[in-house]
């Protein structure tokens, strides 16, 4: 049976990790070769690597980054942060990237989903969903959540799953850092209306969050940073958490 | 493995993640040539014939090189992986291609009973070749894909989503698996040391 996906999720910056990571055994935890590694190691089922450079420079170092994580690195990892063109995805999947994810440029230009997608293939466009919800009505953000724009996250996951995107990976920027859990019910509905698997992003702060948000939120994986990087949750036991509640995982 | 270097060469025809497969084979201490060149290919102890994209447009990229034909005349182990797999069958419904005709089975697409792309880590069962060896039954592997094989008698290993279907093939010298070995952790990497040990 497919398994649920557990992904922990680095922000890199100039090729360092950025926020703190506290890895015991990481000679180095701003090295996000190292951490992939390690968490490669520790269970995890992918990897999302999130560039937040601001400068040109910073996102040369991307480049480096991804080479050397498809070397040394067995499991799948998307790269997403500043892509905005065919030619910033063909230059990471030649660098060896499995996935792409896109963002603030699919809002500003919806056809460069469909031009991803009949390029590279679906399988490896992934498209980021930041909303909030305001008076009852989840609004998407751009610009890593600043913007408000005047999609609907419904809405706006329906078009780009028919314009051709693999995966959706949702924040609730309500939820984000609460470490208060998923954001369960926009999950489920998206999970149930659309035809292609549903990351969850923002709120995990327990192991029963992500059981809830594969059991009511329907999610088909889970993504989460700082409960994974400062060892408040060890991936492995998370794991056997979720078998014990009846939720396929790779064990 | 003997410290004797061997001559693997993965497939070059413009299709897909080759990176992420030759570095897999470099972490076993393989280099592999890329190259589309059928002297080079032909003279090979191990082929890999890789794939992701569109069954038609990489079929089209083949016979563009010429090597529709040349492939099924190869005589050392060949392993197609994901779409190269799919193309070394009698047809796929992905753009109604014709395949290589190597494995005797039709590729068809998932119901939109289930997601699809099938995206994420599954089981691979009743195992049945030395491709296999020192892998449990029910090990986990990475699949990407929205279009299956029937199970068939070609059939080493199933796997089920939504149904049953042959997740790895193999007639004679020709192997093919639908998951990615390169992404499947320590238990895909031995299913490449597997294939250079045959």
């Amino acid at each position: 049976m497919l398994t649920k996906r557990i992904i922990p999720c680095l922000d890199i910056k100039n090729g360092r990790t950025v926020k703190g990571v506290n890895f015991i055994d990481l000679r180095d935890a701003g090295d996000p070769v190292e951490l992939a590694k390690q968490y490669a190691n520790l269970g995890a089922d992918e990897l999302v690597f999130l560039d937040i450079s601001a400068t040109l420079e910073g996102r040369k170092t991307m480049h480096d980054m991804v080479l050397k994580v498809a070397e040394q690195v067995n499991i799948p990892f998307t790269v997403g942060g500043g892509i905005s063109s065919i030619e910033d995805v063909d230059d990471l999947l030649k660098c060896g990237a499995d996935k792409i994810s896109i963002n603030s440029s699919a809002i500003k230009r919806p056809d460069l989903v469909n031009e991803l997608s009949n390029k590279f293939g679906s399988q490896c466009v992934v498209v980021a969903i930041d909303a909030k919800q305001i008076n009852n009505q989840w609004i998407v953000h751009l610009a890593g959540g600043t913007i408000p724009t005047a999609l609907n996250l419904f809405d706006w996951a329906r078009e780009v799953a028919q314009r051709g995107a693999g995966e959706i990976l949702f924040t609730s920027m309500n939820n984000d850092g609460t470490k208060a859990g998923f954001a369960n019910e926009a999950l489920a509905k998206l999970s149930e209306t659309l035809n292609i698997p549903i990351i969850a992003s923002g709120g995990a702060g327990t192991v029963q969050h992500f059981v809830d948000t594969f059991k009511e939120g329907k999610a088909d994986a889970a993504l989460a940073a700082s409960v994974f990087h400062f060892g408040e949750i060890e991936i492995l036991d998370l794991k056997r958490e979720l078998r014990k509640n009846n939720i396929e995982v790779r064990l | 493995m003997d410290s004797k270097p061997l001559k693997l060469v993965i497939i070059d025809y413009g299709a897909g993640n080759i990176k992420s497969i030759q570095f897999a084979f470099k972490r076993l201490g393989v280099d592999a040539i890329l190259s589309n060149n059928p002297e080079v290919i032909t003279s090979a102890e191990r082929v890999i014939f890789p794939g992701v994209g569109e069954a038609s447009s990489a079929m089209k990229m083949l016979k563009k090189s010429g090597l529709d034909t040349l492939i099924p005349t190869l005589k050392q182990p060949v392993l197609g992986i994901c779409l190269g797999m799919q193309l070394m069958c009698n047809s796929s419904e992905e753009g109604n291609t014709k395949g290589l005709g190597i494995f005797n089975v039709d590729v068809k697409r998932f119901s939109s009973a289930v997601k699809v792309p099938q995206m994420g880590w599954n089981t691979i069962n009743e195992l049945k070749s030395n491709l296999f060896r020192n892998i449990e039954e029910d090990a986990f592997m990475y699949l990407v894909h929205s279009f299956y094989a029937d199970m068939c008698q070609e059939a080493i290993a199933s796997t089920t989503y939504e149904l049953k279907y042959a997740s790895a093939l193999q007639k004679d010298n020709f192997y093919g698996v639908q998951f990615h070995p390169e992404k499947s952790s320590v238990v895909g990497e031995q299913v490449l040391r597997n294939f250079l040990e045959l």
